[in-house]
């Protein structure tokens, strides 16, 4: 009992980090309606972030994490104005985005690997004690501070698209884009907007993520796949469904890892997705669409 | 075409004597084995011409049937002491087995889903192969031979690569071979518009099998020839990125383009080599390569400088000769059947019944068609004319109710088992297949004629050249008798009422028994509309029976035989265009009234 509840909030935990990136993918995914394969790179890099403000410059956790995140959403702007803009408006417009996108992923990944080098980096967590016990059940303090402060996003991110002028421009765009820019919406504005929100939800998972897996070159494409089955349970369209999605895909992940194979840990995750491609394609919480004739 | 073919040995015979200007000693021989492997990978990278270049479907597991390929080879030459053409033909049949099987899982999936599947799998066979213990785990499996055929030793590299090559040419013949044939047609409407194929009567479940099989079993094929090449093989090759590389092979060669493919293989092969004064910096700036060429040349490199080369060809030497008969010299083709009008009934549709979840959009529609009529369809905007349709062809799944078509009960078949009954139609918006030329598309039409199988088409029976051929002529005669000559222009450049005429001559040229037209002089001028009354006299003198939706009602008038009006889901009135026309109850459909319940 007390390793499955270990277990569980260890699921959830790597699940937060799952949902945090799908919920990138989903965000560009709905309101341009590109699927970015450079997404998990947004994490690397504010992990990478993290490492230069507090090995480097020695800055306090908090004032890190700050800058960090900020400096990932920048970075998802800047990804915007190369890459996505350019190809948005070619016919059949995914394969390029798509192949750009892997490729601006290739050469993000390399170029970090000339600056940082091979070696992961050891970063600190948020807090100082690495675990906690609660009811005679230890747990990692890190996997805890995950949790919360993946739910306190989610409120918050849900309270602004929801609520906000901004965020209910950006489902307006998201709805319809030629109609949102006649209401003297900016779409393009909307556009980078959207990018910065992703690649810093990237970059938060990134961040909070480090401690647990160390920060290397690889950890970005990793995440990202696992975040993509997590986006595709979720049904590819709303908030609500890659959070519950990721959950979903940490769990299954973190048990069939411990109680079937740990060689095949990677697998789990593609055979949920394969498995919700093929009976249910939209997903948990997606709407089923069909080609209007 | 074998003649048209032979345009690739320039190609070959150049790849044929590079061996000879190799340096000598270790150097050459270095090189030497990376043409082999460039060779293997050109193999596999053409399996992706077809799946992406031709079927548009997205893949990222070329990597996983070429190491499916390298396995079944190695494991049948090397365990199973299996003679090397044996173990050849294995991989590619293993391959190919689960190239139809992911073919199948992925029928629904489009785009980034597809794209999504597929990583998995190459995500997955990464894992089993690096984890089971028949494939040799991490380690591999060394000691794989290399043929011998005719007393010929192909233990040495330059005699293998030799080899190499004639296997990529025969690979390269069969994707042209696909190009260019009746069946491969179906591959590319697969890419531009698959409601659009199926209401031409092809199958998309078998286009997409096909697809995915033949370039899983080129992977295959490739992936043997890397095995036997290398005499070696790890897991370690057969990852995503090496996945995504095959994938940037066919783009730089530009999608299509066979030659460009082959190319492509060679030069990322290359490239390594050439970049290696960059040390560390070569993956970064390989990368960098992949979003430049994608950014900056959406040809890919090498279709770019074709494209520049021709360009440049047409410039110097343009005198475009063009033999095209026009249309007002050409005599109107006899027609197949008799233009006659007979009581038969080809179509009956009882008490049909379409909802959209809550959406009532049909709701006890009967209509009765007999052979030679213009029927013709009308009613307000959302009346359901045009779900009606949809379910008639297929496209649509009725909710309840009965249609029988030439003695065939068709409700809920597929729509290109419709299409074969006998029952062809043309979209509100028009769906052509936009970058393919007016010839093929129409031709495309007469797909549900060839008889000639895969394997038929590939071995180049007669038959199957001849249907082609065949296709082509009947689609130039249908063009030519609605009067349209631009054959080789693609469909996307033409003007709208031309488009139009593109998409009814692709609906006819199967000698349909009916023809539904949804709207076709919309957003025409009344000179377009005049010619395509025109059209529709020739369409019924051929003794086709015409079902059509329409709003103008001088050219309802005009053409119909018969009249239905829909309102609101229902049928409000039928009879003679110039009784029905007064009937108060379409009147005040059309022209609005007290309102009651419907």
């Amino acid at each position: 009992m007390q390793e499955f509840i270990q277990l569980t909030v260890a699921g959830l935990a790597i699940g937060s980090i799952y949902a945090l990136v799908a919920l990138g993918f989903v965000l560009i995914y709905t309101t341009v309606d590109v699927v970015n394969f450079a997404q998990g790179d947004f994490a690397m890099i504010g992990a990478y972030f993290m490492v230069t403000c507090v090995l480097s410059w020695g800055l306090p956790w908090w004032l890190a994490f700050v800058i960090s995140v900020v400096l990932a959403a920048i970075a998802g702007v800047v990804f915007q104005l190369l890459i996505y803009q350019p190809v948005k408006n070619r016919p059949r417009s995914f394969v390029p985005i798509l192949i750009a996108t892997v490729g601006a992923s290739i050469f993000i990944e390399q170029a970090y690997l000339i600056m940082y080098g091979a070696v992961p980096y050891q970063v600190p967590g948020m807090f100082s004690v690495q675990t906690v016990s609660l009811g005679g059940i230890t747990l990692y303090s890190q996997y805890l501070a995950i949790i919360v402060i993946t739910a306190a996003l989610v409120v918050l991110l849900s309270w602004f698209l929801e609520k906000t002028k901004t965020g209910l421009q950006m489902q307006a765009t998201a709805q319809d884009p030629d109609t949102a820019k006649l209401m003297g919406i900016h779409t393009a504005w909307i556009a980078a907007l959207v990018f910065a929100i992703s690649a810093g939800t990237g970059g938060l998972a990134g961040i909070l993520v480090a401690p647990v897996f160390n920060v290397s070159i690889s950890m970005g494409s990793s995440i990202a796949l696992k975040a993509f089955a997590a986006a595709v349970v979720g049904g590819f369209s709303s908030v609500r469904g890659s959070i519950i999605g990721g959950l979903i895909i940490g769990l299954v992940e973190t048990y069939g890892a411990t109680y079937i194979s740990g060689s095949y840990r990677d697998a789990f995750a593609f055979i949920v997705l394969i498995v919700f491609l093929v009976f249910r394609p939209y997903g948990l919480f997606g709407e089923k669409t069909s080609d209007k004739v | 075409m074998i003649k048209q073919f032979l345009k690739f040995s320039p190609l070959m015979l150049f790849f044929a004597v590079v061996p000879f200007f190799l340096p000598e000693g270790r150097a050459g021989s270095y090189y030497l084995t990376l043409m082999i492997l460039s060779g293997a990978y050109a193999i596999a990278a053409l399996g992706m011409t077809v799946l992406l270049g031709y079927a548009g479907q997205v893949s990222l597991a070329q990597a996983a049937f070429f190491g499916i390929g390298s396995y079944a080879f190695s494991i049948l030459a090397v365990k199973y002491g299996q003679d090397f053409w044996l173990s050849l033909f294995g991989a590619v049949v293993i391959a190919l087995i689960f190239g139809a099987l992911i073919g199948l899982l992925v029928l629904r999936l489009r785009t980034h889903y597809l794209a999504l599947v597929t990583i998995g799998f190459q995500i997955i066979t990464n894992l089993v192969l690096n984890n089971w213990d028949f494939t040799g785990g991490s380690d591999g499996i060394s000691g794989i031979p290399r043929p011998s055929l005719f007393g010929i030793d192909f233990m040495s590299d330059q005699n293998f690569y030799w080899l190499t090559l004639v296997f990529i040419t025969l690979a390269a013949f069969v994707v042209y071979r696909l190009r260019y044939s009746l069946l491969g047609s179906t591959l590319l409407a697969l890419r531009e518009d698959e409601i659009a194929a199926s209401t031409s009567g092809i199958s998309v479940v078998a286009a997409k099998i096909l697809a995915f099989s033949v370039c899983a079993g080129l992977a295959g094929l490739g992936g043997a020839f890397y095995a036997s090449g290398s005499m070696y093989i790890s897991p370690n090759v057969y990852t995503f990125s090496q996945s995504v590389t095959i994938f940037a092979m066919v783009l730089i060669g530009g999608q299509e383009s066979i030659v460009g493919t082959i190319l492509g293989a060679a030069l990322l092969i290359f490239l390594p080599e050439m970049l290696r004064f960059l040390h560390d910096y070569y993956i970064a700036v390989y990368g960098l390569a992949v979003v430049v060429i994608i950014l900056f040349m959406p040809k890919g490199v090498y279709g770019s400088l074709a494209s520049g080369a021709e360009w440049g060809w047409q410039k110097l030497f343009a005198q475009r000769q063009t033999e095209i008969p026009t249309a007002s010299t050409v005599q109107q083709a006899p027609p197949e059947k008799a233009a006659v009008r007979s009581d038969e009934v080809i179509l009956k549709i009882s008490d049909l019944h379409k909802y959209f979840g809550g959406v009532k959009a049909v709701q006890g529609v009967d209509i009765t068609i007999r052979r030679g009529d213009v029927v013709v369809l009308i009613g307000p905007n959302g009346s359901g004319k045009t779900t009606v349709l949809n379910t008639m062809s297929g496209i649509y799944k009725a909710t309840r109710g009965e249609i029988s078509f030439c003695g065939h009960d068709i409700v809920n078949k597929s729509a290109h088992q419709i299409s074969r009954l006998g029952m062809s139609r043309t979209f509100q918006n028009i769906r052509l297949f936009a970058e393919l030329s007016v010839i093929e598309n129409v031709a495309i039409g007469f797909y549900p004629k060839a008889t000639v199988g895969v394997v038929g088409t590939l071995l180049l029976r007669p038959k199957g050249l001849r249907e082609d051929r065949q296709a082509e002529e009947k689609a130039k005669q249908t063009l030519l008798l609605l009067g349209l000559d631009r054959f080789h222009e693609k469909a996307k450049n033409l003007s709208y009422g031309e488009q139009r005429i593109v998409e009814i001559a692709r609906a006819i040229i199967s000698d349909p028994e009916i023809l539904l037209l949804d709207e076709p002089v919309a957003g025409m001028n009344r000179e377009e509309k005049i010619r395509l009354s025109g059209i529709l006299r020739t369409i019924s003198g051929m003794g086709i029976t015409i079902l059509l939706i329409e709003h103008d009602m001088s050219f309802v008038s005009e053409v119909s035989t018969y009249l239905y009006v829909m309102d609101y889901g229902r049928l409000i009135s039928e009879g003679v265009a110039r009784e029905v026309l007064k009937d108060p109850a379409v009147i005040q459909a059309y022209l609005g009234g007290e309102i009651e319940d419907a």
